[in-house]
């Protein structure tokens, strides 16, 4: 087993709290994990990526080489496009199809969907739309990783497990609003 | 036992708790804070009173974890690499007064410079201080290496280095912890000769330092870190220093090779490993993470051809190493990518909408404006971004505390108005002792503090001079009646101007402090309210 997966996003969305989950449920599984992260000045609204790889033998670089990647998951639909020469001949894209627009020249949306669904294997959900109704708009980056869970290798309920603990602190109610999330973005994906 | 989940920083934070610390010193810069961060907020560390809130600067830092040292306990100090330019001094004279307790700095680079102003190599430093240097390739060795140097350290007496490179210090990976150690007593240096380095005292510490490199380089021959992976090839080998380890291994995966490599991670350099390795391959592939240092010095002046590497354009000469690179290196094929796709555009970080840094430099822009040319100073921190659009504010940034002095060079000069924008954070770090000089000086020079009460850039730490900005000023001397407070918002904005354009007149030394909180850390402030209050 080996996943190599691809965060993006704009600093800010939140796909470190994804990255966190999956780490949780990857140790839990007892895998291997590297996640190599941003942090520093791209975090200021600029556009941020994790690299994540998941093996059950040993992972070398923390990076992801070209080509490679299994998936890219991203919570924004341009950034979903920037790191599409990691992704492999058989990979998939997974996006929201939310656009953050904080650069002036941001792309016409039209022309910004043709291109996501020129890709060949691709999901692309919306992701804040399903996450306000099951409660806070604020879980859509939740919605997302449910909506890739079926492509992580990793079984489900260690993410669910995952999203308890790393939601614990704040309640019971966010952590059922974030189960909901999961559950509805997974339920989708599959759909799709 | 579990494995606990950390970045590369973690690591570092967690040998040094397990490894019997009592404190840590630091200044923040990325890629280097979260060591000092895991600790604060680790309660174990608390549990064991590990002291360490954040110093006014790497210089502060460094010498009170050599005090630290010198009182007998063990010390952590921890910094981005251009850090260690301001902590040079103590730095490289700790290697000649030698440790008492146990000594280390960790220092993280920042190739490809993701958030620095330059790639230097702390290696070089390490070399130039003559003491020993662990690079670590991954987080359990990052780990194991911190808990191990306390005792290297204390047993050779000397500083020792850690030195990190972004992609390690900001990669998550799982860690096996070893039993704790036992914090030391407090036992004060006795031989205090050796800390008194009259240039009496000191020629017999620096004689005793360089011959104390045998037994350095002993100590990195015998050390687990640096090992012989074994190949197939016997005429193509690898050097692997630090990081670029995992590159290696890496490209090896995907070329299908098995190279004979040598992996370094303790310096100074294992000789003999080095010298049987050279003798044993025809050629010999160098990757290192930063700065060719090693290439160069084994290349020596009359290069025999054996050595392949940054210097010969087998690697690129600047930048990071990744797996691509050196899969490129060792096959000679390209892995084709495909095109940027037409509609992707670039997102560069930006300041935060509503940040206060955005009516300094509006304010600035339109009081400037009929002096028609601008040339505003400025320094390192969130305020950095007023050089791009749509401020394209200011006219420098080249390191911590540099925009005050730069500008007032340019006031001597006869350059008016002479502006600088400085941070808060970057203000007490090394912007004080700037502006005493022109006090001093008489220079005619107008200092904009555009305090947002934190160390926005490297994630809202505590600042330093929080609340005593104005007393400073006045302390150093300049005339409180320009010493000007100001709130910089929308609605104050034509009294702010007002007051922007007096100071620019007058023919001394005036700073503005425009005090707003940084949105970031009042939002973070006012959920943490929320919560306690629920
Ligand atoms: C010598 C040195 N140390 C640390 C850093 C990292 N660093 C860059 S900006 C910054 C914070 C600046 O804070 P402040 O001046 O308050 O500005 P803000 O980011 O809050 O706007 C730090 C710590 C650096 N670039 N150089």
């Amino acid at each position: 087993m080996k996943k190599d997966i691809i965060l993006a996003g704009v600093g800010g969305q939140g796909i470190l709290s994804i990255a966190a989950i999956i780490d949780w449920a990857a140790l839990k599984s007892q895998l291997q994990i590297k996640q190599a992260e941003v942090h520093g000045m791209s975090q200021r609204g600029g556009a941020v990526q994790s690299h994540l790889r998941i093996s059950d033998s040993e992972i070398f670089s923390d990076l992801i080489p070209q080509g490679r990647a299994d998936i890219i998951l991203s919570v924004e639909p341009m950034e979903s496009l920037r790191y599409l020469s990691w992704l492999s001949d058989e990979g998939w894209v997974i996006s929201a199809s939310d656009p953050f627009k904080n650069v002036p020249d941001y792309p016409d949306e039209e022309l910004l969907f043709h291109a996501l669904e020129a890709l060949p294997r691709k999901k692309i959900i919306d992701a804040v739309s399903i996450a306000r109704d099951c409660g806070n708009a604020k879980s859509s980056n939740i919605v997302m990783l449910g909506a890739a869970s079926g492509f992580l290798g990793i079984d489900p309920e260690m993410l669910k497990d995952g999203i308890r603990s790393f939601f614990g602190r704040k309640g019971e109610e966010v952590v059922g609003v974030n189960l909901k999330a999961f559950e509805a973005g997974r339920t989708l994906a599959e759909r799709k | 036992m579990e494995k606990t989940l950390v970045l590369g920083d973690e690591a570092v934070a967690l040998g040094g708790i397990d490894a019997g610390m009592s404190g840590i010193y630091a200044y923040p810069g990325t890629p280097s804070t979260e060591i000092t961060e895991y600790v604060q907020n680790s309660s174990e560390a608390r549990e064991w009173k590990i002291r360490s809130e954040w110093s006014a600067n790497e210089k502060t830092a460094y010498e009170a974890a050599l005090g630290m040292s010198y009182a007998g306990k063990r010390a952590m100090v921890c910094m981005k690499h251009v850090g260690l330019n301001v902590a040079a001094d103590p730095f490289i004279n700790s290697a000649i007064t030698g440790v008492q307790g146990g000594l280390i700095l960790a220092v993280a680079d920042d190739p490809s410079m993701h958030s620095s102003q330059n790639e230097q190599d702390s290696r070089y430093y390490g070399r130039f201080a003559m003491i020993p240097v662990l690079e670590p390739a991954n987080q359990q060795e990052a780990y194991d290496m911190v808990y191990e140097a306390f005792s290297l350290s204390e047993k050779v007496k000397l500083p020792v280095m850690i030195r990190l490179t972004t992609r390690l210090s900001h990669s998550r990976a799982g860690v096996l912890r070893k039993t704790r150690i036992q914090q030391n007593q407090l036992n004060p240096v006795s031989d205090t000769k050796r800390f008194i380095i009259l240039p009496v005292n000191a020629r017999v510490q620096y004689k005793s330092l360089v011959d104390m490199q045998p037994e350095l380089e002993r100590n990195s021959s015998a050390s687990v870190f640096n090992r012989l992976i074994e190949g197939d090839h016997k005429d193509f080998g690898i050097i692997a220093c630090g990081i670029a380890y995992n590159y290696a291994m890496e490209a090896m995966q995907l070329a299908d090779l098995k190279l004979p490599v040598l992996k370094i991670a303790q310096y100074p350099l294992p000789d003999a490993l080095i010298r049987q390795f050279f003798s044993a391959c025809k050629k010999v592939l160098i990757l290192e993470e930063g700065y060719p240092v090693y290439e160069e010095f084994m290349r020596g002046y009359f290069d025999n051809g054996q050595l392949l590497g940054r210097l010969d354009g087998t690697l690129p000469r600047t930048g990071e190493l990744n797996p691509d690179i050196v899969l490129l290196a060792l096959t000679g094929k390209e892995v084709p990518v495909p095109a940027r796709p037409e509609v992707l555009v670039n997102r560069p970080p930006a300041l935060c909408q509503g940040c206060s840094h955005r009516d300094v430099f509006l304010d600035l822009n339109e009081v400037l404006e009929p002096f028609g040319e601008k040339h505003v100073f400025s320094d390192i921190g969130c305020y950095t971004l007023g050089a791009l659009p749509p401020f394209n504010s200011i006219c420098s940034c080249v390191d911590m505390g540099a925009s005050v002095t730069m500008a007032k060079g340019a006031a001597d000069a006869g350059l008016r108005p002479a502006v600088c924008v400085i941070g808060d954070s970057t203000f007490t770090h090394s912007g004080m002792t700037g502006l005493l000089d022109a006090v001093n000086d008489k220079s005619p020079l107008t200092v904009v503090i555009s305090d947002n009460h934190t160390t926005a850039m490297t994630g809202g730490q505590d600042s330093p001079g929080h609340g005593r900005l104005y007393s400073i000023c006045a302390g150093l001397g300049v005339d409180p009646a320009h010493i000007r407070s100001i709130e910089p918002l929308k609605n104050k904005r034509e009294a702010n101007r007002k007051v922007y354009r007096e100071e620019l007149a007058y023919e001394g030394v005036s700073v503005i402090i425009a005090s707003r909180e940084c949105i970031q850390t009042a939002s973070r402030r006012k959920k943490q309210e929320k919560q306690t209050q629920d």
